[in-house]
C-alpha cells in the first residue's frame, strides 16, 4: 500500500474519560481508558470492519476518528490532513468529507423534521447547492440511490419502517458526497430480512460511489460479510487485524478464536461439528484493566508470568497483525488450552464499598 | 402424549377507535418431554405473545381476547383461575426473560429473589433456603455464590444477571422451561456461555425447553424441532436438519438467504426478503407472506393456505412451496423466471400487481413499534 492509497491513518490514538467524584471540587479519581493506543490505516475505497464486545471501545474509536470525542492523545490524519490539531472552522469544512451512520435510526432522526428538512440541513450548513431547486435535485438523486421514493420528502420519520429509517440515515450521510462513512452498528437494530437489504445497499453504494467505510459492529458475520480488513478490539486496544477471509480461516489471537467459535452459524451440521472455545467470566472494567496482556485473565492459553507482566504489541505474522506473545506456538498446536477459573470481574473492593463509582459502559450513559 | 399441546392459540388486542390487532392468529405446536422446541420469527410475528399467553402473563385489560387451547399435562392452562395458575407457574413451568435487568427487582437482593421461589413452591425457609439458593447459583456458574446472594442486580454483570434468572427458573426443577430471547441482550462470548448452560441443564434434568428467538444460528445449534412463525401463525414446522437443509416455505428460505454467515466469503451478496414485516395480508384474505413472496401465485390470495403435512413430522403452510431435495438452500429461493431482485424492495412496480401492501407503502401508524 502506498501512502496515496491510505485515506485515514490513526496513530496511537487514546481516548480517556475522567471519573469524577465530589460536589465542590470535581476530583478526578481515575480514568476509563476507552481507547488506549490504537494504530490503524484504512485504504481508499475499502471497508475496514471493527468488531468487539460491548465496552471494548469500538464506538468511541469511531467517534474519536471523526473528532466527535476529542482524543486524549495520538494523531488522526485524513487524506494527509491532521485532524486533531485542525482549527474548528476548518474541521467543520472537513466534516462534509466524512459522515456517520448511527445505530438507532429512530433516535438519530429528529421526529419533528420532515425528510426534506433533514436532508437539506447539511447542504445548507456546508453551502452546497445555491438555490432551493438545486438542493432539491441533489436530495432527489440521493433518495434514488438509497432506494426511497420521491414522495418520502414531505413525510416524517415515524411514518417509515425501521429499514426505511435506516435508509434515511444513510441518505443523510450521502447527501454531502462524503469519501469516508463511519457506520456505527448500522444494522443491529433491524430485523434479519431487513438487515440483508441494508447490508446489500451499503455494498452497492460502495461499488457505485467508491466510498470508504469504517463499519463498527458486534456481529462478526455482518462484519465478515462487508469488510476487506477486520480489526478485533478488546478493552480499548486492537488485538488482531487481518484481511477478512484470513481472519476467519486462520484466527491467530486467542480472543479472536474464542469470538469466532461463539458466533452461532445457521447450519446444524456446522454447529454440531465445530469446536467451541468458551471464555470464562466477563470483560474486565476498562477503568482498571489487567496489567500485561489485557486478555490474560480470560485467556485459555495464557502462560505464567510473561502474559501477566508484559503488554504485547501488534506484530506482523504473515498478512495479519497480532498482539499476542505466543501466537505462533498456539497456531502450531504446541500450546494447549487450559481451564480458566472465573475471576471476579469488578474492580477490587466494589460491592463492599457502596460509594465506589463504577464506569459507565458508554460515555454519558449511566444505565 | 405431548407435555404441552398448543392448539389454535389466538390473541388479539382491540382498542377503541383502532383496528383490532391479531398478534397471534391460530398457532399450534407441541412440546414433548425433554424436547427442545424453537419458535423463530422476526419482530411482530407473535412469538413473545405466544409465550406470555401460555404463561398467563398478558396484562388483563379490556379488549384482550385469548382463544384456543394450551394443554399442559392434561390441564388447559388458558382455563385455569389465577390461584391454580400461580401454583403451576414457577413449579411446573418456568420462564426466562430477555432482559435480565428489567425482569429482576432492582431493590431486592438476588438471594431473596431466588429464595422466594423456594419458599412459595418448596416450602423452604431460612438457612435451608439460603443454602439451596447458593447451590443453585453455583450450578448456573456464578462464582462466590454466598456473597452474590446479598448483592443487588445492578452489582452483577449482564451475563451473571441472566444466570441468576436461570437459577430462579430451574429452582423447582420445572418440567417445561420457556426461554424468550434469553441471549439477545448479551455479547457473543457471553451468549455462548449461556447457551451451553441451557444445553447442560436440559440434558441433565430432562426439562423440555421452548426457545423463542430471532436468531437462526441459535436454533441450529440447540433445537430438536423448529416452528417458524410469520404474521402470528406457524408457517413451517420441521426437525432441525431437514429445515436447514431443505426449507420448503418461501419465508424460511428467505430468512436463511438473508442471514450473513460467518463461514461465507466476502462479496457474496445476500438475498434479502423484499419489503418489510409490516407488509402483511390478514390471514383471512390469503397468505400473510404473499406481499413479500417471490413464489407467489394466484392461489395465494383469496383464502388462507392449508397446512400441508409431509413425511417425518414436517408441515408447511404454502400452496407453492420451494422444491424439495436436490435444490440447495442457496439456490432454492431463486426461481429462474422470477429472480429475487434486491431492487424489488424499493420499486413498488417491480413487486407485482397483486400487492397493494407490497413495496414502500408507509405502515399503518398503530403498529408503530420498532
Amino acid at each position: 500500500m502506498t501512502d496515496s492509497d491510505i485515506l485515514v491513518e490513526v496513530r496511537d490514538l487514546k481516548v480517556h474519560f475522567p471519573i469524577k467524584r465530589g460536589v465542590l471540587f470535581d476530583r478526578t479519581v481515575g480514568h476509563v481508558k476507552a481507547v488506549d493506543g490504537v494504530d490503524l490505516r484504512i485504504a481508499r475505497g475499502k471497508t475496514y470492519g471493527l468488531v468487539g464486545e460491548s465496552g471494548c471501545g469500538k464506538s468511541t474509536l469511531g467517534r474519536a476518528l471523526l473528532q466527535l470525542n476529542p482524543p486524549t492523545a495520538g494523531q488522526v490524519s485524513f487524506d494527509g490532513v491532521e485532524l486533531t490539531t485542525l482549527a474548528p472552522n476548518k474541521l467543520r469544512a472537513m466534516r462534509k468529507r466524512m459522515q456517520m451512520i448511527f445505530q438507532d435510526p429512530m433516535s438519530s432522526l429528529d421526529p419533528r423534521q420532515n425528510i426534506e428538512s433533514i436532508l437539506t440541513e447539511g447542504l445548507q450548513t456546508h453551502g452546497i447547492g445555491g438555490s432551493r431547486e438545486e438542493r432539491r435535485k441533489i436530495i432527489s438523486e440521493t433518495l434514488d440511490k438509497v432506494g426511497l421514493p420521491r414522495w418520502a420528502l414531505s413525510r416524517y420519520p415515524h411514518e417509515f419502517s425501521g429499514g426505511q429509517r435506516q435508509r434515511i440515515g444513510i441518505a443523510r450521510a450521502l447527501v454531502l458526497g462524503p469519501e469516508l462513512i463511519v457506520a456505527d452498528e448500522p444494522v443491529s437494530a433491524l430485523d434479519v430480512s431487513i438487515q440483508a437489504q441494508v447490508v446489500n445497499l451499503l455494498d452497492e453504494l460502495q461499488d457505485s460511489l467508491g466510498l470508504t467505510y469504517l463499519v463498527i459492529a458486534h456481529d462478526l458475520a455482518v462484519v465478515r460479510h462487508i469488510s476487506d480488513t477486520v480489526g478485533v478490539m478488546y478493552l480499548g486496544a486492537l488485538v488482531e487485524e487481518a484481511p477478512g477471509d484470513r481472519l476467519y480461516t486462520e484466527p491467530l489471537h486467542p480472543y479472536t478464536r474464542a469470538l469466532m467459535s461463539a458466533v452461532p452459524v445457521p447450519d446444524p451440521d456446522v454447529e454440531d461439528r465445530r469446536e467451541r472455545i468458551l471464555l470464562a467470566g466477563d470483560l474486565p472494567s476498562p477503568a482498571n484493566p489487567p496489567a500485561g496482556c489485557r486478555f490474560h485473565t480470560r485467556c485459555p492459553w495464557a502462560q505464567p508470568t510473561r502474559c501477566a507482566d508484559e503488554r504485547p504489541v501488534l506484530r506482523e505474522i504473515g498478512e495479519s497483525r497480532v498482539a499476542c506473545h505466543f501466537a505462533e506456538r498456539i497456531a502450531s498446536g504446541e500450546l494447549r488450552p487450559h481451564k480458566v477459573s472465573v475471576e471476579i470481574v469488578r474492580p477490587a473492593g466494589e460491592g463492599e464499598e457502596p460509594d465506589t463509582v463504577s464506569a459507565p459502559s458508554e460515555p454519558g450513559s449511566f444505565v | 402424549m405431548a407435555l404441552l399441546e398448543v392448539e389454535d392459540l389466538s390473541v388479539s388486542f382491540a382498542r377503541r377507535g383502532q383496528r383490532t390487532v391479531r398478534a397471534v392468529d391460530g398457532v399450534s405446536f407441541t412440546v414433548d418431554t425433554g424436547e427442545v422446541v424453537g419458535l423463530v420469527g422476526e419482530s411482530g410475528c407473535g412469538k413473545s405473545v405466544t409465550s406470555l399467553a401460555i404463561m398467563g402473563l398478558l396484562p388483563k385489560q379490556p379488549g384482550l381476547t385469548v382463544g384456543g387451547k394450551a394443554v399442559f399435562d392434561g390441564t388447559d392452562l388458558l382455563q385455569l383461575d389465577d390461584r391454580s395458575r400461580r401454583d403451576i407457574r414457577g413449579r411446573d413451568i418456568a420462564m426466562i426473560f430477555q432482559d435480565p435487568l428489567s425482569s429482576l427487582n432492582p431493590v431486592i437482593p438476588i438471594g431473596l429473589q431466588v429464595t422466594e421461589v423456594l419458599t412459595r413452591h418448596r416450602g423452604m425457609k431460612g438457612d435451608a433456603a439460603a443454602k439451596e439458593a447458593a447451590q443453585l447459583l453455583d450450578r448456573v456458574g456464578i462464582p462466590d455464590p454466598k456473597r452474590r446472594l446479598k448483592e443487588y442486580p445492578h452489582q452483577l454483570s449482564g451475563g451473571m444477571r441472566q444466570r441468576a434468572l436461570i437459577a430462579m427458573a430451574v429452582a423447582c426443577q420445572p418440567r417445561l422451561l420457556i426461554a424468550d430471547e434469553p441471549t439477545t441482550a448479551l455479547d457473543v462470548t457471553i451468549q455462548a456461555q449461556i447457551l451451553e448452560l441451557l444445553k447442560d441443564l436440559v440434558r441433565d434434568s430432562g426439562t423440555a425447553l421452548v426457545m423463542i428467538t430471532h436468531d437462526l444460528g441459535v436454533v441450529a445449534g440447540m433445537c430438536d424441532t423448529i416452528n417458524v412463525l410469520y404474521g402470528g401463525r406457524v408457517v413451517e414446522t420441521a426437525r432441525r436438519r431437514p429445515l436447514f437443509r431443505e426449507p420448503r416455505h418461501p419465508y424460511t428460505v428467505g430468512l436463511l438467504g438473508s442471514v450473513p454467515r460467518l463461514d461465507a466469503g466476502r462479496g457474496e451478496r445476500l438475498t434479502p426478503i423484499p419489503g418489510s414485516v409490516r407488509d402483511l395480508l390478514p390471514w383471512a384474505e390469503g397468505c400473510a407472506f404473499a406481499p413479500r413472496c417471490t413464489r407467489r401465485v394466484d392461489a395465494c390470495v383469496g383464502q388462507p393456505p392449508e397446512l400441508v403435512s409431509a413425511h417425518d413430522g414436517r408441515s408447511y403452510r404454502c400452496v407453492n412451496p420451494a422444491p424439495p431435495a436436490g435444490a440447495t438452500p442457496a439456490a432454492a429461493p431463486v426461481d429462474p423466471a422470477a429472480p429475487v431482485d434486491p431492487a424489488a424492495s424499493v420499486d413498488p412496480a417491480a413487486s407485482g400487481e397483486a400487492t397493494s401492501a407490497g413495496g414502500q407503502v408507509p405502515a399503518p401508524r398503530e403498529e408503530e413499534k420498532p
